[in-house]
């Protein structure tokens, strides 16, 4: 395993980080949304020149200090690192697309401090994938908490409050409360806190012991919106479209799953589970938050708020691809981390497309909306079927490595489970599309015209709707690196 | 003259004094540039002291070229190093930062003002440099008058009042120190600490020994608003100028953690006050319940700085548990901390002076809409928060994990648990105060509670800004600086210079 | 209980000053009034002095001033300590400082509360906190 040392970690942490004092000071929005445009170039361009490098088998690494005894605030970028920045990274350059369309047509307030944030966000969310220890995510991981909660809270109204209350309260509580003093007992047990391939642990440790640390460490990470910690993620729609779409289909959400991958791959190792035998438990646990989200997003009418649950219950689809431990079952969940994503923004673009056009959040106040916004809805179409994992979508790749996983790992239980749930995914998001398209001049509740939202939403989730089709035909890219990262 | 650095860091400000009081009658212009002078030599001297001592080893410095026992002497290693350089940097920056707010609430008695400033930093930095554990009363005393006058002189009505309070148990605790020394006298003959820590071993079976420590240790623990002897600290901070809290709250306990850590760690030496005199496991509790009750007393206070002065109570808890854990990783986290909570209550009550300064008040009715008015003063607050709470990269975070991990290896689990709920709770007090300057509209400047609902601003790229002074604001962004830097350079600090400020003895 | 008027005669100079130090403590917590509070404070410190000076006594021995030294040793044992005398300047020093200050406090809360019993003056704070808050 080659070793390069190199400042582009770093760097492409960094680049959003600075460029929000030149945000703050811009002169005019146009100057503001060219410049968060360079940042986001910037930061993909430097995180697609690693990848060349890191599908050669090399890793990149920088450290920039020693705070403790065998521990350091150092970057490493790995493969699967590197999946989850490229999808981050690439989503953002759209989502800032987005968010142009969205904040100027609904006239928000406050528009710089959004991008701030937002940049300051993104700025964790790479400084997370690229951790080479459980200390520097964590501190990435708290950066993201905090970074997030003005975006959260952006309408500043009572209703905002109260959900920022109750992001703080899982997310901050459970990290302070629960993962700290977890990190802290790992540290003192093993003395590092590396991501390695063998785990830090010596392997000798009663099972007891190690059973309560992974359930410390899985759970503790709220941010993946395990059951039942999982109330901050429908509260927390009520922020804008654009925040919820990357920040909670795809970096919060997918920086809680990207840390429990770390922790069950770096932290404890797959021989070390596969041993004692602690894969089954995650995947029980991840299983049931699959069913019952699934069975709860059926029951919801608020658009964003079904999406939410159906967020909830495909991030443990990552988890419990990993947790079956069975090769192809973790190429589905680490492959699944892209697919998904590209998929659900696409889905939450449309949601707030809607919104931007016609003012409409439920789903009953939907009916016939086909008609008039054509595009948005074949888009939500398509990213349906990314979801529930139909071809010709990315996301029938990675369910069907998902399934090959559950027969090669040998769960028949899980197996049940996958295909369940996708029958309800189907169950929860198809009848909204039908009833766009299909209904009756009375029924339909829109003219006929076509109008669409502002081309600046538009465009975005066409892009990614597209993008969802792309991943299906190549690939290639992330199959390469989640097979490089289990060590193939 | 890089012989006498030892020398020069007490000597200058104390001398400056006079200078400034005489200066003062003559034209007030002159105490600032006085006071700011003498910092700077004293902060360079510190600076240049501490080199020293992490290039060859300890400083000792004979005044008058007496030989110790006889003479005293003043001797610096790395603890006191470290802390001298805290503390001059602390003093400096707060002066620079309250210029103004001096300028304001007190403008006929700059030459006072100033005069006590520097003494007060004469003291600390004396009773930080000092060998001599009679020379350590004598300043502590110093310190405690020259704080009582900064303290009361405020524009609040109630300062004079919660100043005598503190009077009382300052007095209490100086005598008890000075009773400690007596008996440590008694039995050794010397008042050289270092001479003490070498006749002591043979004594250690003396009740009398056993006596001078717990007094010693309560008389510092009265001075340092260690739990249950902790009352006077809210009140007289609060009610303090800005300038005033801005020089005491960040210093004076902790000086005060340094004269109890020099007390275990040089004068009893680890092991007689882990091993002989059994009291670590009921101090520890006594500091856990110090941090619980600082969290739960700062959750009912409906005043900024009050709250901020219960957490400083909280803070001493945890560096007195710290200490007191019998271990070297406590150990380190106590010092460590030290130094970052000095950083972080500097750079907390900066913030806090500048929003007194806009809005003269720090009740929460009055702090609606403040991250829209002073943007760059919260922004610092927010960053000082951080480091309270303990979120990383900012200092406070490393501190409190040396802590805890000191407190898992000392099987300590209450102290443990007791720091993470702080942490937690701290999470509340401070978004409890995020959310009031964030979600509210703005309150007009008289404090009127109550608002009548307002139209939605337009979309302005910088609406109504009223930011403090650059001259307040630039030593505030200097200090939030220095905590992310400190945060990471902690592995270099505890290599180079905690790790030798602590005996072998102590594992 | 031979033992224990041997310890009590013996060592008479803790117990006068252990009995001050009490003395001193009571006035500054129960008394109401701020001078008696401040008297008591006083009395605290000037027990620990008189101890102080009292532990540099020595049997047969006389005031530590030197007559006529004629280039020999000094007969230690002829002279009662110096250095504890020396070292309560200093603390007398202190005490009347932290005296004068204290006072000047006093004098300073009088003309404010126009009162120096601790409770009323508690009690005037509270009617101030509540008009405060309710303006």
């Amino acid at each position: 395993m080659e070793t390069i040392t190199s400042i582009k970690p770093l760097l492409a942490v960094l680049v959003s980080l600075l460029i929000t004092p030149i945000l703050v000071s811009s002169r005019g929005p146009n100057v503001r949304e060219t410049w968060t445009f360079v940042a986001a170039g910037l930061k993909f361009l430097l995180v697609v020149s690693m990848v060349p490098a890191v599908l050669g088998g090399a890793e990149i690494v920088y450290t920039m200090a020693e705070v403790f005894p065998g521990v350091a605030i150092k970057f490493r970028v790995d493969a699967l690192g590197m999946l989850f920045a490229l999808v981050a990274s690439s989503l953002w350059i759209v989502t800032s697309a987005y968010s142009i369309g969205y904040m100027r047509g609904l006239n928000e307030h406050s528009q710089t401090r959004y991008f701030v944030f937002f940049a300051l966000a993104l700025s964790a969310t790479i400084g997370v994938a690229f951790s080479a220890n459980l200390l520097t995510l964590y501190l990435f991981y708290e950066m993201l908490s905090f970074a997030t909660y003005p975006l959260v809270t952006h309408h500043q109204d009572s209703e905002a409050r109260s959900s920022g209350r109750k992001y703080l309260l899982y997310i901050v509580g459970t990290s302070i409360g629960i993962v700290l003093p977890a990190m802290l007992i790992c540290y003192n047990m093993t003395g590092t806190l590396e991501f390695s391939r063998q785990g830090i642990f010596a392997g000798t440790e009663p099972r007891s012991t190690m059973l309560v640390l992974l359930l410390m460490l899985v759970l503790g990470f709220a941010k993946v919106a395990i059951m039942p910690l999982h109330s901050w993620l429908p509260a927390a729609m009520v922020a804008p479209t654009p925040v919820s779409a990357l920040l909670h289909a795809v970096a919060v959400v997918k920086v809680g799953a990207f840390s429990v991958l770390r922790v069950l791959t770096g932290i404890f190792g797959i021989d070390l589970l596969s041993r004692l035998d602690l894969g089954t438990v995650i995947c029980y646990i991840a299983a049931f938050t699959v069913i019952v989200a699934s069975l709860m997003a059926l029951s919801q009418d608020g658009l964003k708020r079904r999406l939410a649950f159906s967020t909830i219950g495909q991030l443990s689809y990552i988890v419990l691809g990993v947790a079956l431990l069975s090769p192809k079952g973790m190429i589905g969940g680490m492959t699944h981390i892209a697919m998904h994503a590209f998929g659900k923004i696409t889905l939450f673009f449309c949601a707030g497309a809607i919104f931007v056009a016609t003012g409409k959040k439920n789903i009953s106040e939907m009916v016939g909306i086909g008609k008039r916004m054509p595009v948005t809805m074949i888009a939500f179409f398509i990213g349906s079927l990314s979801v529930i994992g139909l071809p010709p979508t990315g996301g029938f790749f990675s369910k069907w490595y998902l399934v090959l996983g559950t027969l090669q790992a040998d769960q028949m239980p899980m197996l049940i489970v996958l295909l369940g749930s996708s029958l309800l995914n189907a169950a929860y998001f198809l009848p909204i599309v039908y009833r766009a398209f299909f209904c009756t001049a009375e029924e339909s509740m829109f003219p006929n015209t076509v109008q669409e939202a502002p081309v600046w939403c538009v465009t975005p989730l066409v892009i990614t709707a597209v993008g969802s089709v792309a991943l299906f035909f190549y690939p290639t890219v992330f199959l390469q690196l989640a097979e490089l990262a289990i060590g193939k | 003259m890089n012989a006498h650095y030892p020398a020069l860091l007490v000597t200058v400000p104390l001398l400056s004094g006079f200078v400034i009081s005489t200066a003062g009658w003559l034209n007030k212009r002159f105490c600032f540039p006085i006071a700011v002078a003498a910092l700077a030599v004293s902060a360079f001297s510190c600076v240049g002291v501490l080199l020293q001592v992490i290039e060859q080893g300890a400083v000792i410095y004979k005044l008058g070229a007496w030989e110790p026992p006889f003479g005293i002497v003043y001797h610096v290693d790395h603890l006191n190093g470290l802390v001298l350089v805290v503390v001059s940097m602390v003093a400096l920056i707060n002066l620079i930062a309250s210029k103004r707010t001096v300028q304001e609430e007190f403008p006929e008695k700059l030459g006072p003002f100033y005069t006590m400033y520097v003494f007060m930093c004469t003291g600390l930095l004396g009773i930080t440099v000092t060998g001599d554990a009679f020379n350590l009363y004598v300043l502590l005393e110093i310190t405690a008058l020259s704080g009582y006058g900064l303290l009361s002189m405020s524009n609040n009505d109630r300062s004079t009042f919660a100043t005598l309070n503190y009077l009382y148990m300052g007095t209490i605790g100086a005598c008890f120190y000075l009773l400690g020394v007596g008996y440590l006298y008694i039995v050794t003959g010397s008042l050289n600490m270092r001479d003490i820590a070498q006749i002591l071993p043979s004594l250690y079976g003396s009740k009398a020994v056993v006596a001078a420590f717990i007094i010693c240790l309560v008389g510092v623990w009265a001075k340092m608003a260690f739990f249950p002897l902790h009352g006077w600290l809210p009140n007289a901070y609060t009610f303090a100028s800005s300038a005033a809290s801005g020089l005491i709250t960040p210093l004076v306990t902790k000086v005060m953690i340094y004269v109890m850590i020099r007390l275990i760690l040089t004068i009893f030496t680890p092991a007689f006050a882990f091993s002989v005199v059994l009291v670590s496991k009921p101090i520890v509790w006594l500091a856990v319940i110090a941090i619980v009750m600082g969290a739960v007393l700062a959750l009912a206070s409906r005043n900024l700085k009050k709250m901020l002065t219960y957490i400083v109570v909280a803070e001493v808890g945890y560096m007195v548990g710290g200490a007191w854990l019998g271990n070297r990783i406590g150990m380190t986290g106590a010092i460590l901390h030290i130094v970052n909570d000095a950083l972080m209550t500097l750079c907390v009550f900066l913030a806090v002076g500048n929003i007194v300064y806009k809005i003269k008040d720090t009740g929460f009715e009055n702090l609606q809409g403040l991250f829209r008015k002073m943007p760059f003063t919260m922004g610092a607050f927010v960053i000082g928060a951080m480091s309270i709470i303990g979120v990383p990269p900012t200092c406070g975070f490393f501190s409190k994990w040396y802590l805890i991990s000191g407190g898992l290896q000392a099987g300590q689990y209450g102290f443990v648990a007791a720091l993470l709920f702080s942490s937690l709770v701290s999470v509340v007090l401070f978004f409890r105060v995020f959310e009031i300057g964030f979600y509210e509209p703005l309150a007009d400047h008289h404090g009127h509670g109550h608002s009548a609902p307002q139209p939605e601003p337009q979309p302005q790229m910088h609406p109504m800004m009223d930011e403090a002074p650059v001259s307040m604001l630039v030593p505030l962004m200097v200090v939030a600086a220095g905590l992310v830097l400190v945060g990471m350079y902690t592995g270099d600090i505890v290599e180079h210079i905690v790790r030798f400020a602590i005996p072998n003895a102590l594992i | 209980m031979e033992d224990i008027v041997q310890t009590v005669v013996a060592k008479y100079n803790y117990w006068i000053y252990i009995t001050l130090m009490m003395l001193g403590l009571y006035a500054m917590i129960a008394k109401n009034n701020l001078i008696k509070k401040i008297v008591g404070m006083n009395i605290f410190q000037t027990a620990i002095i008189l101890f102080y000076v009292s532990i540099g006594v020595k049997k047969n021995a006389t005031i530590p001033i030197m007559q006529e030294v004629h280039g020999h040793a000094v007969n230690v044992a002829a002279y009662h300590n110096p250095l504890p005398h020396v070292l309560m300047l200093t603390a007398i020093v202190v005490g009347v400082a932290t005296l004068g200050v204290a006072l000047a406090f006093a004098i300073r809360i009088y003309n404010q509360y126009k009162t120096l019993e601790e409770d009323e003056i508690l009690a005037q704070i509270r009617t101030r906190e509540e008009q405060m808050g309710k303006i």
